[in-house]
């Protein structure tokens, strides 16, 4: 497919005009979307991720600065143009009832078919292709009134694939979706960007799977400014743990982890062999305990379950078998 | 480039289309022959096609009853009941709401009152309006429903951004409401001449459209139809809202001004002619939409064009053909076929109210 869908913002300032009062939510922002890329925009609600979505596509006018789709602004192509090469997904619910499946998936060449909308038989072999990369294929013959949101989600998914279009812009695509559906969506997302050549953007919510799939990260705090780059350079140099610390959640960076922040903890250590050690320390955690390295007390388990509670010292103070049992000797980390 | 079997909802196949647009086509041609064989006078059918034909008639009062009273009638009925049926089908996609049509939206209540606002100024400027209208006074009668029934369409569009649908339709009403009492206090305005001129417009009729008006409202139908037709694509991407539409390449805000123009002239002109006709425009898309079993416009355009022709031409005729002495009124027969329809989509689904098209 095409190298074109380079989508790039110069100085851009996003935001709505209220009346005649203008509101920016976001300003300066220098950004590229290239072919190839999947990345995610990753932000607490309220920070302008629909926003900035919506002027990159075109939908809204940028308060000031400019978008570039493949070093054209965006503005001046026409509604035609810009809809052969981006598509969309949105987070409003679509409500039309007696559309079929199939028809809604189809609406997704009307950038390329003529006046009356009929379907040629490329159309409809392109349709086919976008229900099946986006699993939808079971909801063809469905009307959409009775689908889940997850289902729903699917088939809006594979509309903006029908569009062929070689940028895709996805508002919170993954949202209704259940975990295994989650993976899978990003899995294909990740095809699209590496193997068609697509450039795709998805904002989303699941920063766990973010991390792990996005090529490139773009962070928007609340009312700060767009940070981007690799998942992992993002996490080396503090940008995520500084992001989300301002929102009361904090980032563990040597385990990628976020957890509610909840001081006063009485620290414990936890040593023993995986996969046991990482669970029991998930679980003293949610008790409260600020499990640490070198803590005066000390959790030994084994695979079997098996612990002993040791002081400072070192002399056993306990000992017994399984979690249910650890936790209910240790209690709250918190008093 | 061939053009391939299109499943459309629920999996009507083409040939089952194809059946189901001959149905409807054999209902509206034989809807169009029994208008003009079936009258208060009885008239040989074969008598009828040879009028029809040029040839020779049993009895030359016929040719005059078939020739300026039943072929009119039958025309006006048809491309009238098409008219209203494509407006109410035009506003409920642009709406997103199957109970948006012309009447309940105000919109034929505008059209009235533009009416009503003519025949003011022309009595007030001296000239009479004669009864039987000609081409001057039609284009005025046609222009003015126009105008006024676009006036009512700026208002529910600019409402439509800013209250919900149920305050929609309130607002509809209310303005059908308004138009036709501002009307009423009007027409205490002018002689008493031009007030039987308006009383005689004023209730829904199918009958009384002469050759002249025709020459008139035939062009304006014609013209709001091909405009209705432009809008069939643009339309199945408007049922999924307008940011999905524009997105995929629709120009939302001229293909509103383009639909808006549609419905004034389709439903303005048959208004202008045939008074109010009621629930017509909201249920010929609905019955059609069942019938086709699609959701896309290049089918429900043509099959509400052919049901609408179809419907208002059945119920001309059981407002025409006498039963005892009585006739009875047009909208009588469209609301008691109608407003079932109305009531079954309401209870149907509580949905089909709020925001679904």
């Amino acid at each position: 497919m095409s190298a074109h869908g380079t989508l790039t913002a110069h100085a851009l300032t996003v935001g709505y005009q209220i009346g005649r009062e203008t509101r920016s939510v976001c300003a300066n922002i220098d950004v590229v979307l290239a072919p190839g890329e999947l990345v995610c925009l990753l932000g607490p609600n309220g920070a302008g991720k629909s926003t900035l979505m919506n002027t990159l596509a075109g939908a809204l006018q940028p308060l000031a600065g400019t978008v570039l789709l493949d070093g054209v602004a965006i503005q001046s192509l026409s509604v035609r143009e810009r809809a052969q090469r981006i598509a969309i997904v949105t987070t409003e619910r679509v409500q039309a009832a007696g559309l079929s499946g199939y028809a809604l998936v189809a609406l997704g060449r009307h950038p390329h078919t003529g006046w009356l909308g009929a379907l040629t038989a490329g159309d409809a072999a392109r349709i086919e292709e976008a229900l099946e990369m986006a699993s939808a294929s079971a909801f063809r013959d469905r009307q959409i009134g009775e689908l889940s949101d997850g289902e729903r989600q699917r088939l809006l998914l594979a509309r903006a694939l029908a569009q062929a279009s070689s940028v895709l812009i996805l508002d919170e695509l993954t949202a209704f979706l259940d975990l295994p559906r989650r993976v899978e969506t990003m899995h294909t997302l990740r095809r699209l960007a590496r193997d068609a050549g697509r450039a795709v953007l998805l904002s989303t919510h699941d920063l766990d799977l973010a991390l792990r799939c996005a090529d490139r990260i773009w962070l928007l705090p609340r009312n700060g400014s767009l940070a981007t780059g690799i998942p992992e350079s993002l996490i080396l140099n503090g940008t995520f743990a500084a992001a989300f610390a301002a929102e009361g959640v904090e980032f563990d960076i040597n385990d990628g982890n976020f957890r509610v922040h909840q001081s006063g903890g009485r620290a414990i250590s936890v040593r023993g062999p995986e996969p046991t050690r990482h669970w029991t320390t998930r679980a003293l955690q949610r008790l409260g305990w600020n499990v640490t390295e070198d803590a005066d007390h000390c959790v030994t388990t084994d695979n079997l379950q098996q612990w002993e509670v040791g002081g400072s010292r070192g002399e056993p103070v306990s000992v017994g078998t399984g979690l249910d049992a650890l936790l209910t000797l240790l209690g709250r980390g918190t008093q | 480039m061939t053009s391939v079997a299109m499943p459309a909802a629920r999996g009507a196949t083409s040939a089952a289309l194809l059946t189901r647009f001959a149905l409807l086509a054999a209902a509206t041609a034989l809807a169009f022959l029994l208008e003009l064989a079936v009258g208060t006078v009885r008239i040989p059918f074969s008598d009828v096609v040879s009028i029809l034909s040029g040839g020779a008639s049993t009895d030359e009062s016929w040719r005059t009853i078939v020739q300026t009273v039943r072929l009119p009638r039958a025309l006006t009925a048809a491309t009238g009941g098409a008219a209203l049926g494509a407006s109410g089908l035009v506003l409920q996609t642009l709406f997103r709401n199957r109970l948006a049509g012309p009447w309940l939206l105000g919109v034929t209540g505008g059209a009235r009152l533009g009416v009503a606002l003519m025949i003011v100024a022309v009595s007030w400027s001296g000239y009479f309006l004669p009864a039987q209208l000609g081409i001057p006074g039609s284009v005025g009668v046609a222009l003015s429903a126009s105008v006024g029934a676009l006036g009512a369409l700026l208002i529910m569009a600019l409402a439509a951004r800013r209250v919900g649908t149920v305050s929609l339709l309130l607002l509809g009403v209310m303005i059908t409401f308004l138009a036709t009492g501002a009307s009423s206090v009007l027409m205490h305005l002018v002689s008493e001449d031009q007030g039987r001129v308006w009383e005689a417009w004023n209730d829904g009729n199918f009958g009384g459209v002469t050759w002249a008006n025709l020459r008139v409202l035939l062009p304006l139908l014609l013209l709001g139809t091909l405009l209705a037709v432009a809008l069939m694509k643009s339309l199945d991407a408007l049922t999924l809202g307008e940011r999905y539409a524009e997105s995929m390449g629709v120009s939302v805000r001229r293909i509103r001004w383009v639909a808006l123009a549609a419905v004034a002239l389709l439903s303005g002109a048959t208004t202008a002619f045939c008074g109010v006709v009621a629930f017509l425009d909201i249920a010929v898309p609905q019955i059609a939409r069942r019938i086709i079993a699609s959701t896309e416009h290049r089918f429900l355009m043509p099959a509400t064009l052919l049901l609408g022709a179809a419907l208002a031409m059945y119920a001309d005729l059981l407002a025409h053909v006498p039963i005892g002495n009585r006739i009875l009124h047009l909208n009588a027969i469209t609301s008691v076929l109608g407003a079932p329809v109305v009531i079954w989509m309401l209870l149907r689904k509580s949905g089909a109210a709020n925001g679904d098209t």
